[in-house]
């Protein structure tokens, strides 16, 4: 039996002009914050920007965001409703508070449903939110997008790299696009994320220090958009055109 | 009007075989929907109707509708998902994303929400009939 719903994804994403997957192979690095500052300076610099998260058990965008009191509208299929400009897609449209405890294949279908009903319409970039690992999310969003490139997101911690690490290996050893490593949360200098990423063959694609600021402004965009955290993403896009072009 | 979507979904699965096995007529097609699903069967089979193409305009579609049923996988109790009672506002969570039935079922026995979905999910193109 073929799952029809497969069926539909490339037509859904076919007006996407570059679909950005923000992934890790750690947890706690910072990917969620990352994306939703990805797409929002996308946005800023005059993109249009679609932001799904993919983290289904634990999705975090919207507390980042402060999404509260919207919801997808219906029609031949689901249009994601417009949030500071993006065009948002969560599982917590239909879970809310709730936790939604699920395993792989439950996450698989939670995947391919979002990916099946979803009218992005015409977009410039999609940002995807990856849970961490490289377990069923990965592997079905290298399944199910095609052309999808990976945007890994690291801490200066050996631990998270060696992590990030068995992520390039599989991205890699798959011909998925890797755009480059972004190193998060810096506290001193130390070029052994660089070095590591250049070993590879990858872009490093810059360094984001420690803003302690930053807490504050979950929840609150306009605060999170004057933060140092959301100047350094303006300059990392404008410093590596390869993450804009098509 | 999320039965578009899926209806759309079924005629790409429905063009994407037939062109795979060189049919030239689809004579009969056979869908099977997950009953977790949840679908408005009319308007499922109006946007099939307004969305088939030429090669099927004459295929017969036959529609049979998965019962759910739903397995604890921490004390093996096997229940239907039909006997659960759900409000509106819980079951068109569920219609939309059928696998948010993790955030609000829970085993009737032992209240685990580790349960697994054996089948009634998703839909399926079961099987295609037509000519070379």
């Amino acid at each position: 039996m073929l799952d029809t719903r497969v069926s539909i994804i490339a037509e859904r994403l076919s007006q996407v002009g570059k679909v950005l997957a923000v992934s890790s192979g750690k947890g706690g690095v910072g990917k969620s914050v990352c994306a939703s500052a990805l797409a929002l300076s996308l946005s800023k610099h005059g993109y249009r920007v679609g932001l799904l998260d993919i983290d289904f058990t634990s999705p975090s965008t919207h507390v980042i965001l402060g999404v509260e009191d919207v919801y997808p509208e219906e029609e031949k299929g689901v249009i994601p409703p417009l949030v500071h400009g993006l065009k948002y897609m969560s599982i917590t449209y239909y879970s809310g508070a709730y936790p939604t405890p699920l395993r792989g294949i439950d996450v698989s279908n939670v995947l391919i449903e979002i990916l099946a009903v979803t009218q992005w319409g015409s977009l410039d970039f999609l940002v995807l939110d990856l849970p961490p690992g490289i377990g069923d999310i990965t592997l079905d969003t290298i399944r199910l997008i095609n052309g999808v490139n990976f945007l890994i997101i690291t801490t200066p911690s050996k631990i998270a790299f060696e992590t990030v690490r068995k992520l390039i290996l599989l991205l890699q050893e798959q011909h998925v696009s890797i755009l480059g490593v972004i190193e998060n949360m810096k506290m001193r200098d130390s070029h052994f994320i660089r070095e590591q990423v250049e070993r590879h063959n990858l872009s490093f694609l810059g360094e984001i220090a420690f803003d302690s600021s930053l807490e504050a402004s979950i929840g609150a965009v306009d605060k999170l958009l004057q933060t140092k955290f959301m100047k350094t993403v303006d300059e990392i896009l404008s410093e590596n055109p390869a993450i804009c072009n098509s | 009007m999320h039965e578009w979507a899926l209806a759309e979904a079924t005629v790409t699965a429905v063009l994407e075989t037939a062109e795979k096995e060189g049919l030239q007529e689809i004579v009969e097609v056979q869908i099977k929907i997950g009953e977790l699903q949840q679908i408005d069967r009319e308007i499922f089979d109006f946007a099939l109707s307004q969305l088939r193409p030429l090669i099927m305009e004459t295929t017969k579609f036959q529609i049979e509708t998965v019962p759910a049923e739903l397995h604890c996988r921490v004390c093996n109790y096997q229940w239907s998902f039909t006997s659960e009672p759900l409000d509106l506002e819980v079951s068109e969570a569920i219609h939309f994303v059928p696998e948010v039935a993790h955030t609000y079922l829970k085993c009737p026995n032992c209240g685990s929400p580790d349960f697994e979905i054996l089948k009634g999910r998703g839909v399926w193109l079961a099987s295609i009939k037509g000519g070379k």
